[in-house]
């Protein structure tokens, strides 16, 4: 049978509908409905985008540069905005020094040299040939928190201080399935990580690191990497510092010693009271912040209020985060979801009735190695005081009278 | 008796299954091609303090002054100051105090991440675009502005990774790391 008829058979069924429902008053009466009950939606799109009335979730832009350079600096994740632990790609925080490089994936390489038996070279097809392994990780600038370090506390949202963080399925290979392939040099102790960027970023990692968990990561989240996520391949190494896993990695070269780059000599150094400064401070401590209720929302009303928030330690797996409401004074260990994961985030959640009072909220967490998140003060006295690397302390947001949330210093 | 051997029993077949599923999930497949020396090289940037690998050519900081004026300046101010980027000079002896100012002179361990540096990633709006002799002399003219080399030594491949930094001993290895909290 032909459409044509089809359609005419269909449209006489319903006029018939409709004129029996005349028929019917009562079924007539106003049936609820929006307007968006009433019309057909709207067709697909190949590939999505949230809905219109959340355009307002969004990374965090910080731009020192201005125009001058909107590619060098960082992008932070929302995370007031986000739940559960994985983020979503198109908010995952980004951190580059010279922009975003748009690679061609057939005209890429990665090299493998230096203290190797066989120099190699790696197409992108090649990598994607290599039987996969799916880990779940988050990533941390080292650089991560620096605002929380201002003279005054920023009153921003949580993400525009927390936000270099965030978490992802990765899918990859272990690293040192090409570093057997080119096959190790016993004098082989270092090796140097350089990206395809006009940074040309490049870090020296210790073999052990490389040995160990090393990944090279072709997706995230199930689909390929984005651009200013490494695409078409990246290097990642859980737990450590985000600048060390090389995005848009195209050369590893295997040493006896660090190179000593610019990044881990004059950035991504810990400078120390005296004038001295650590260098290789690879792990990322281990740290919370609560994300909802965070600084700049505001309570509507007194009642039941879920804290909720992030934790990760860089170390291996979280084993508890405790929430305070009194400013530290008494503490309630919060309910954990993801703890099974090392070196992923976990979101942690705490039922709170908020009575209308003044409130002051803290969370803590410990890892499984017994680290434990320190308090501001302890974790300043400890360096320089142009420190901006590696801040695990504690966050502390004051809940006012009026339900404001405000970001302070305890 | 029997209760030994029945654990060896399974522990035997414990180490098959494993050695079976980890041959399973990781077979041996080689994807590379070799890489000819040639080609290595282009792409070979990386120059670590023992200078190995620091290609022919060499700058004083007067040749670098002409440099640094056209490609430089602009970001990092006249004679290194900074502003809009990172101060490139001065700071000696103010790591310890209130305001530390951290730049090439007063805080970098090594001259050599200076070459690596500017040819890798500088001017930003057009790295790996200054010849040899030009990052020579450019590093040149910062290590003079900071006080650690004359206006007409030439910087080379024999005497950039001589060149000792102020701030050389400055800094204390983390790795294998110490215990923190």
């Amino acid at each position: 049978m032909n459409k044509k008829s089809g359609r005419r058979d269909f449209l006489a069924r319903g006029a018939a509908v409709v004129a029996g429902a005349a028929l019917m008053p009562s079924a007539r009466a106003e049936l609820a409905g929006e307007p968006w009950e009433r019309v057909y939606g709207t067709g697909f799109t190949k590939y999505g985008q949230p809905s219109r009335f959340e355009q307002s979730v969004g990374r965090h832009l910080g731009q020192p540069y201005g125009e001058l350079a909107p590619g060098s600096g960082a992008a932070l994740s929302p995370i007031e905005a986000l739940d559960g632990i994985i983020t979503p790609n198109s908010v995952h925080f980004i951190r580059s020094h010279s922009g975003t490089p748009d690679i061609d994936p057939k005209l890429h390489r990665l090299y493998v040299h230096g203290l190797v038996e066989r120099p190699l070279r790696f197409s992108v097809d090649a990598l994607l040939r290599y039987p996969r392994i799916t880990r779940t990780y988050f990533l941390e600038c080292s650089g991560n928190s620096s605002r929380a370090l201002t003279p005054q506390p920023a009153q921003v949202p949580a993400g525009g201080m927390h936000g270099n963080v965030s978490c992802a399925e990765w899918t990859g290979f272990p690293l040192r399935v090409l570093l057997d392939e080119a096959g190790l040099r016993p004098q082989a102790k270092w090796l140097l990580a350089e990206g395809a960027d006009s940074a040309h970023m490049s870090r020296s990692i210790p073999l052990e690191k490389a040995l160990d968990d090393a990944m090279i990561a072709l997706y995230q989240n199930g689909e390929r990497l984005r651009p200013e996520q490494g695409y078409p391949v990246r290097l990642l190494l859980p737990g450590w510092e985000g600048n060390m896993s090389v995005k848009w990695l195209r050369r590893i070269k295997l040493t006896e010693e660090p190179t000593h780059t610019k990044d881990e000599t004059s950035k991504y150094t810990d400078p120390l009271p005296d004038g001295r400064a650590l260098q290789f401070t690879f792990e990322m401590g281990v740290k919370s912040v609560i994300t909802r209720p965070s600084s700049t929302m505001k309570l509507a009303e007194p009642g039941f209020h879920e804290i909720s928030g992030i934790a990760w330690s860089g170390a291996g797996r979280v084993r508890r985060v405790d929430v305070s409401t009194d400013g530290g004074r008494t503490w309630n260990e919060a309910t954990l979801l993801g703890a099974e994961r090392p070196r992923a985030l976990v979101r942690f959640r705490h039922p709170w009735r908020w009575d209308g009072t003044p409130a002051v909220l803290l969370s803590r967490a410990t890892d499984e190695k017994g680290n434990v998140q320190p308090p501001r003060r302890e974790w300043q006295a400890r360096y320089a005081p142009d420190m901006r690397f590696h801040n695990n302390s504690m966050v502390t947001w004051a809940v006012e009278a009026d339900g404001s949330v405000k970001h302070v210093y305890a | 008796m029997s209760t030994p051997s029945r654990i060896t029993t399974c522990a035997v077949i414990a180490l098959a299954a494993c050695a079976t599923t980890q041959r399973a999930d990781t077979p041996s497949v080689k994807f590379g091609q070799p890489a000819a020396a040639d080609e290595i090289a282009r792409v070979d940037i990386s120059i670590p303090p023992s200078g190995a690998g620091l290609p022919a050519g060499s700058g004083t900081a007067r040749e670098g002054l002409k440099v640094y004026e056209q490609k430089c300046s602009a970001c990092h101010g006249a004679k290194g100051t900074g502003k809009p980027a990172d101060a490139l000079a001065g700071g000696v002896g103010s790591l310890a105090s209130k305001a530390p100012l951290r730049t090439v002179g007063s805080y970098w361990p090594y001259a050599t991440t200076l070459f690596d540096y500017v040819r890798r990633a500088m001017p930003l709006n057009a790295p790996l675009s200054l010849s040899d002799d030009e990052v020579y002399a450019v590093s040149a003219y910062l290590l003079f502005l900071n006080g650690i080399v004359g206006e007409d030594v030439a910087m080379n491949a024999q005497t950039l990774p001589q060149v000792k930094m102020p701030n050389r001993d400055g800094f204390i290895s983390d790795w294998p790391p110490r215990a923190r909290n």
